[in-house]
């Protein structure tokens, strides 16, 4: 986790012009994304996340005001065109590096990995209940959402929808009941008020090294580019 | 004699909103006893169970776990040695991994390092789960989940083990899993359920509970014999079967 925000912090310092530190810092990325053998068909799917952020970016030499240029016979904004580009080419890597670790990391992990950053115990703990209920809870919903259509209930329209919100309501009533229940269960088992840490071993320098490689070499990437070197 | 696993006597308790849940319960569970407590829905049996960790506090009366009164000062040591296993694995399933939550109990008693993974393994290979300390319970079967909840408890190495309704929505597979794994298990045990050839195949001794007290309490063989009894708490076997037949 260290790893992603060092590198997407890098990937921000690079100045926009240096377009070949970009690149490299790209095929950085792609190197990690071939060795962590993720398929494209998966890490393309999952840029889909971007798509707002890109349609805003290539808005940008539209609307973008200053010196201007013509393409194809469009009037473009140079002001505008470096700000898509820079858009473009930042959240595109940062997006990338995230998948990369959402991929390659169980959630266990990554929240094992925050509780090491010394965030807050409970917040860890908060992060887990909810990954660990909110299955629960969702298959809850669509059970119900079945037993619903399966007496002819298909909400169409706004105004169709009382029954859904309804059923929401005793959805809420009962992961509150259910709540009460675990809690019930923590205390039979000696909980008093601390969740207990288990299993969060010490890392190993050399697992740092090999962690902060990739990111070292971004920010090496924006040292080089940076003008006034 | 020596002194009972667990022992209640005279034990009521009132809710909040009136109801009489409990009336002048007494009971016993001795060292190394399965007993089985049966009874329709809304006996009580649930609000039994959690008074035998102090969740709830008896309006009078009293339980002692292995000659200790509960009070504020035994509380912990109470809650170690009664391995209360809830109905729903879900409830009792809440941490992120199936090690982490096997580590819960004995962390909260102190346990750390080694020993407490020491404490994991023993749990988890006592009802055959060893393989999966480190996923996530929602990615296990229902039955899978139903046996780490066992395995939670046992870490604890308590002195009983208490289970609500153990076999509940498990196919019979699973069923006879858990079967295998609670009589492998050398720990004193008492199982609340409705499946009354369960009771029949593990437990010798039963107790059968309705509207708040104990109304019989004998062999398991004679409580599921006696015909009147059965019909009177509303207590029914599957068709055709004969206890007495099974029973030896």
């Amino acid at each position: 986790m260290v790893a992603l925000l060092v590198f997407v912090l890098a990937v921000v310092a690079i100045p926009r012009q240096a377009l070949w530190a970009h690149a490299l810092a790209g095929s950085l990325l792609l190197g990690v994304i071939i060795l962590a053998e993720l398929p494209a068909g998966f890490v393309l799917r999952r840029m889909i996340v971007e798509v707002p952020i890109l349609i805003f970016a290539l808005l940008l030499p539209f609307f973008g005001r200053g010196v201007t240029t013509d393409v194809l016979g469009l009037t473009l904004s140079i002001e505008g065109l470096w700000g898509a580009w820079t858009i473009l080419a930042k959240a595109t890597l940062g997006v990338g590096a995230s998948i990369v670790v959402s991929a390659t990391s169980t959630v266990p992990d990554l929240i094992r990995g925050m509780g090491r950053l010394r965030v807050p115990r409970v917040i860890t703990a908060i992060a887990g209940f909810m990954v660990r209920y909110l299955d629960i809870v969702a298959g809850e919903f669509s059970r119900r959402r079945v037993a619903m259509a399966s007496r002819g209930y298909e909400p169409r329209w706004l105004w169709q929808t009382g029954p859904l919100a309804q059923s929401a309501g005793s959805l809420f009533i009962r992961s509150f009941e259910r709540g009460e229940r675990v809690h019930q269960a923590m205390v039979a088992r000696g909980f008093n008020g601390r969740i207990p840490a288990y299993g969060e071993e010490k890392v190993a320098a050399r697992q740092w090294l090999i962690g902060l490689a990739v990111p070292g070499a971004a920010v090496v990437l924006a040292l080089l580019a940076m003008p006034v070197l | 004699m020596s002194e009972p696993s667990l022992e209640v006597s005279g034990l009521s308790f009132t809710y909040p909103d009136g109801h009489e849940a409990l009336r002048d319960v007494d009971l016993h569970v001795h060292h190394g006893e399965r007993v089985a407590l049966l009874g329709p829905n809304g006996a009580g049996k649930t609000t039994l169970l959690l008074h035998l960790n102090g969740i709830f506090r008896p309006s009078s009366g009293k339980v002692r776990v292995a000659g200790l009164d509960i009070s504020d000062d035994s509380l912990m040591e109470v809650r170690r040695r009664v391995g209360l296993v809830f109905q729903d694995p879900d409830d009792q399933l809440f941490m992120p991994t199936v090690g982490q939550d096997v580590a819960f109990g004995p962390a909260n008693f102190g346990i750390e390092g080694e020993e407490l993974e020491r404490r994991v393994t023993e749990g988890l290979g006592a009802v055959s789960m060893l393989g999966a300390v480190d996923r996530a319970p929602h990615h296990l079967s229902y039955g899978e989940r139903r046996r780490v909840a066992i395995a939670t408890v046992l870490a604890m190495r308590p002195e009983i083990l208490v289970l609500d309704e153990p076999t509940s929505n498990l196919d019979p597979a699973s069923r006879r899993e858990l079967i295998e794994a609670l009589r492998g298990l050398p720990i004193t045990q008492l199982l609340v359920t409705h499946d009354l050839p369960f009771a029949l195949e593990l437990c010798p001794r039963s107790l059968v509970m309705d509207d708040g007290r104990i109304v019989a309490a004998d062999t398991t063989v004679e409580i599921l014999s006696d015909d009147v009894l059965m019909k009177t708490h509303r207590l029914e076997l599957p068709y055709r079967f004969d206890p007495r037949r099974l029973g030896d």
